[in-house]
């Protein structure tokens, strides 16, 4: 049972963590870490998945005959810029925020926003 | 006469006179003008349309907006009647308003004749409808329309009087006649119509009284209870708007939709046979008499009218309710007779405020010989409305008597009779007051400075007290005319 | 050229991108985005030509042909889409200089306007593309760009909208990266048309399950339906009032047609609603976020958020439509995907006009409106009796396809519901209008008669989208037969 689905209990491992850190945590920078093993997850996904067995890697050679999918890790090449490029926005967002609010913290910048609302 | 044909005229004539009213903004004298003309233009377009050989079905679709669906009008004696009824009491109403106004120096004037006008090209969209879609689409365009006039003095007051105006209004129609529309639409898959209805075969049994429920509660208009709330918040408006609006225009586009509903989409024998009535009948039964036992308790005489109004307003659903020809025919006549005589009553009302401010009836003692004029018109408009001959009203009411006797609406028939007791009851005290009672002491104090209203108020308010006498004695043509619509 | 023309409707705006930043002069990156965004719908409607004429356009990128290479396929539906996306650009671009000029400091008016063709090459990308992990990288595109243009804000408070939006909108779309991962591992394709050949034979896999619950969410999530609309309300409200327009008029817009090509187009129709029931999951939804929604934006008080929610509840609408898995409300819901954003994106341009004379968008600094913006605020009546769905107006058209397929189906819940919804519509409508024509204005500030009507430059889109506002209420032979044709290609 595990050992059939070794990487599957990886992914949802690592994808519930993630998930997990970014709901509880109001330390918006742990966000986006939670966020990024949340992204990780799916890329280990992916790529666990190209695994044919017996399979060697997909460069053409006389010896094998046998290749790994190489199309998810092109995917996953592509999805990883992108998670490169979400965590570079979110972390300016937070440095942004940090300027104008003196915190990272998220409870504490909405009791800033209610204040500034009640004034 | 080929531009006849156009029947889009009818609603174009009134908007182009709005146009000129913008134009000339600064110059009252031309915009008066020019919503009087405007006005009798379309007066006289009507009254060339009843030229019109009615047998042809004139029809005239404007743009069709999907397959079905389309904007239409056509020709056919009810909507005739009630077109010509708008279009004529429009332009006695501009008079008035000429009068009214400037005797209040209203602000605003130019809005106020502005939606006046498009009001007007709303009713007359009502009126002319080849279809269930088109005569939605005006009713909607009269609410909005008529929004600005019921608000037009821009207080708090007139605010939340167009708060449920409005909300009653737009609600109702959305919440049930379009629903019901929509309903009648998947049923029937038209929405045409069509003498002797669409709905045969289509639908039976309680469905059929559902939806007639439904179309009858959608329609605001008519100011059924537990939906009439609207009425009286709407008197805050200026008085021409009380007149026009809401003892002709709007709540007649009501009970005018009301019966077209009754006529050409259910059709009276299919309303016979399904007892689809059967909710409505007792509902318009009830809002009668409550609605005449609440004018009873108002000493505001513009709410008095308003009450009395529902309660009127129920007479014509009733006739629609009763699913009987004749009594249909006297719903569509109380259609015309009830708003001579209102319009006659709301007109008095206005001309009392304009001359000495007064608007409650305890206030009037003794104004009778001030204003002798302004008082026989109301008494005359009274007695039409309660309905006693020699006056317009006695021949609609006769004819719904007789259908509630006819189809053996015996409850009915009682309270017809008990309305007649309670409209005498509130209506003829007003005046009753004015000429007999000793005048109170600071109408007294006043003196000589209180006269009749001006010219512009009184003419107007003869020429209908007028017309609730000579109706009675020329009332023929006009049932004659009607005839064909409920006698297939 | 014309061959090429499905590249180049999403290239073009690509290529600009980074020129646009090069550019220093504001004026001059302006011109250029506005020039972008006309091209495109020029495009766009070049492309809903051929289509209409030679049937569904297939591009192969670079020569490689699929399922092997990447298609760029346009049919109706594409190219209905590209057209509201493209057409939106243009409304709001040719309006924008002014507001940008006062809302974002010149120096980064190079990078708004490239971020903002970015999140337009994202927009139309989606649309044009049939692939789908093409798909998820233009969504990707469009929506980094988007957290970015919102961050620009004036108010601080954008930073932590974007910065919820960009936390949200990440996990959605990884939902969808997940749910495309599956997808390509039980059938080794990516390709939306193979994907919808293969698909019938495997719907007894638990993973096809599972792919089709994450791109669920995940679409969810970036259509804002509720209740993951939590993002949408604050993003709308802080964005600068320019990228509000357009966003409001294409983000959800663009997701809703990803609803239609991945559960009509990628799983048959019968598979998304007969083995996995997503009319049972949407239709609750759709009825509660038509209610909640409604009901929650008339205790706004400030007017982009309650519009904001008003979106939120017009979304329900549109997926009301779709809930009911019949052509008819399928249709429904496209014609209502043209008319709300046309109507929704009107009011939030009048809400440019408003913030660019007052700089407010509090309900009690809307006294006296009427008077000082006559025109502004005849726009807002009238684009607000289309959306409560006064007849005549493109709101009343969509709200009778919803309503009329609802009861068809005997939906009578949902009929209920969209008449009940308009209710509601009336009553935050109206308290903007009796703010601006019944008060007059407390503060002194607002009583300078500095304030005067929006220039001529904003009043004229506006006024466009005014009359567009009628003319598909009278006239939906576009609307309707585009969308109706639309349906039927990929409705069996």
């Amino acid at each position: 049972m595990i050992e059939g689905y070794f990487n599957y209990w990886v992914v949802i491992i690592l994808m519930m963590m993630g998930f997990y850190i970014v709901i509880s945590d109001s330390n918006l920078i742990k966000k986006i870490i939670g966020l990024n093993i949340f992204q990780t997850s799916v890329f280990v996904l992916f790529i666990s998945m190209s695994k044919v067995k017996g399979g060697t890697a997909p460069i053409l050679t006389d010896e094998a005959s046998v290749y790994s999918n190489p199309l998810p890790h092109v995917l996953i090449l592509t999805a990883i810029v992108v998670g490169v490029s979400t965590t570079a926005l979110g972390l300016a967002l937070v440095a942004k925020i940090h300027r104008a609010y003196g915190t990272v913290d998220e409870t504490l910048i909405h009791g800033q926003d209610d204040i500034q609302d009640e004034t | 006469m080929q531009f006849l044909e156009h029947l889009e005229l009818a609603i174009l004539i009134p908007l182009l006179g709005g146009i000129f009213v913008l134009a000339f903004h600064s110059r009252p004298r031309l915009r008066e003008a020019s919503s009087i003309l405007a006005g009798v233009l379309l007066f006289l377009y009507i009254t060339q349309l009843l030229g019109l050989d009615p047998a042809q079905d004139h029809l005239r679709t404007l743009l069709e907006i999907s397959p079905g669906l389309s904007i239409a009008f056509h020709l056919e004696p009810l909507g005739l009647v009630f077109a010509l009824l708008a279009s004529g009491l429009w332009v006695i109403t501009t008079v008035y308003s000429i009068g009214y106004l400037n005797g209040n120096a209203e602000k605003n004037q130019t809005r106020f004749y502005l939606f006046f006008a498009m009001s007007i090209a709303s009713a007359m969209g009502i009126a002319l409808a080849a279809n269930l879609f088109t005569l939605f689409i005006f009713y909607e365009t009269l609410t909005l329309c008529t929004y600005p006039l019921v608000t037009h003095k821009q207080t708090s007051e007139a605010q939340s009087g167009g708060r449920i105006y409005l909300g009653v209004l737009l609600g109702t129609s959305i919440m049930f006649f379009l629903s019901a529309l929509v309903i009648t639409w998947i049923q029937a898959g038209t929405l045409d119509f069509v003498s002797g209805g669409i709905l045969e075969g289509k639908l039976g049994g309680t469905a059929s009284v559902l939806l007639f429920t439904l179309f009858m509660l959608g329609i605001g208009k008519a100011a059924l209870m537990p939906f009439h709330r609207w009425l009286p918040a709407a008197m805050v408006a200026p008085t021409p708007v009380s007149a026009l609006l809401h003892a002709v225009a709007v709540v007649k586009a009501g009970v005018f939709s009301v019966l077209k509903i009754s006529v050409y989409v259910f059709g009276i024998d299919f309303i016979a046979e399904q007892d689809a009535s059967v909710w409505v009948l007792w509902l318009a039964v009830a809002t009668m008499l409550i609605a005449s036992v609440i004018a009873l308790s108002k000493d505001n005489l513009k709410a008095r009218l308003a009450y009395s109004t529902i309660s009127q307003l129920s007479y014509i659903v009733i006739g629609a309710a009763l699913a009987w020809p004749a009594a249909a025919l006297g719903g569509a006549l109380h259609i015309v007779t009830h708003a001579f005589g209102k319009i006659t009553l709301f007109f008095c009302a206005g001309a009392i405020y304009t001359a000495t401010k007064c608007t409650h009836v305890s206030q009037f003692n003794g104004l009778g010989h001030k204003m002798p004029f302004t008082f026989a018109a109301y008494l005359l408009g009274a007695l039409s409305v309660i309905g006693l001959p020699p006056f317009a009203g006695s021949w609609s009411k006769w004819l719904l008597v007789e259908g509630s006797a006819s189809t053996q609406h015996y409850i009915v028939l009682g309270a017809f009779g008990l309305s007649t007791l309670l409209n005498c009851a509130y209506l003829l005290p007003v005046a009753l007051r004015a000429f007999f009672k000793p005048p109170s002491p600071d109408v007294a104090a006043a003196g000589p400075g209180i006269r009749e209203a001006p010219l512009a108020c009184l003419i107007p308010l003869c020429a209908t007290a007028a017309g609730t006498v000579l109706l009675f004695f020329y009332i023929q043509p006009l049932y004659d005319f009607l005839y064909p619509v409920f006698n297939p | 050229m014309l061959d090429h023309l499905p590249a180049l409707q999403v290239i073009i705006p690509l290529i600009s991108a980074p020129v646009c930043m090069l550019v220093t002069r504001a004026s001059w990156a302006w011109l250029l985005a506005t020039a972008v965004s006309i091209a495109s719908f020029v495009m766009a409607l070049l492309l809903a030509r051929e289509v209409s004429v030679h049937g569904v356009l297939s591009y192969h990128l670079g020569g490689w042909v699929p399922p092997l290479g990447i298609e760029y396929r346009i049919d109706h539906l594409s190219a209905y889409v590209l057209i509201i996306v493209s057409a939106t650009a243009s409304i709001t671009m040719l309006a924008a200089r002014k507001s940008i000029e006062q809302e974002v400091s010149r120096e980064k008016s190079g990078l708004f306007y490239s971020a903002y063709l970015l999140c337009l090459t994202g927009l139309l990308g989606i649309a044009a593309t049939g692939d789908a992990f093409n798909i998820f990288v233009f969504l990707e595109i469009s929506s980094l760009s988007s957290y970015a243009l919102i961050a620009m804000g004036r108010d601080r408070r954008a930073l932590t909208s974007a910065y919820q939006y960009l936390i949200m909108g990440t996990i959605g779309a990884t939902f969808i990266l997940i749910g495309v991962g599956l997808l390509y591992m039980l059938t080794g394709t990516l390709n939306i048309l193979d994907l919808q050949q293969k698909i019938p034979g495997i719907t007894g896999s638990r993973t096809l399950h599972a792919a089709f619950a994450f791109l669920t969410a995940g679409i969810s999530l970036k259509l804002a339906l509720f209740p993951l609309h939590l993002w949408l309300p604050n993003a709308y409200a802080y964005a600068p009032s320019m990228i509000t327009v357009f966003l409001s008029a294409t983000a959800t817009k663009v997701s809703l047609y990803l609803l239609f090509r991945f559960f009509f187009g990628l799983f048959p129709p019968e598979v998304s609603f007969e083995s996995f029931h997503l009319g049972r999951i949407l239709l609750p939804l759709s009825i509660v976020a038509i209610l909640t929604a409604s009901f929650v934006a008339i205790f706004q008080d400030n007017i982009k958020r309650m519009l904001a929610y008003s979106s939120v509840a017009q979304i329900g609408y549109m997926t009301l439509g779709i809930s009911l898995a019949s052509k008819e409300g399928s249709i429904a819901s496209m014609v209502y995907l043209l008319n709300h954003a046309l109507i929704k994106g009107g009011l939030f341009l009048a809400m440019a006009c408003i913030v660019f004379r007052i700089n407010s968008v509090q309900l009690e600094d809307f006294a006296g409106l009427g008077r000082r913006m006559p025109w502004t605020m005849a726009a807002i009546v009238l684009l607000g009796l289309g959306l409560i769905g006064v007849p005549l107006t493109a709101g009343f058209i969509s709200k009778w396809y919803v309503l009329s397929a609802a009861i068809e189906q005997g939906h009578w819940l949902g009929a209920v519901v969209v008449v009940g919804g308009s209710l509601l519509a009336i009553l935050y409508i109206w308290k903007i209008i009796e703010q601006a024509y019944f008060r007059t204005p407390v503060k002194v500030a607002l009583h300078t008669s500095a304030i005067r009507e929006a220039p001529l430059a904003m009043l004229i889109p506006l006024w466009v989208l005014v009359a567009g506002n009628f003319y598909l209420g009278l006239n939906t032979s576009f609307s309707y037969n585009f969308a109706s044709t639309a349906i039927h290609a990929i409705f069996p």
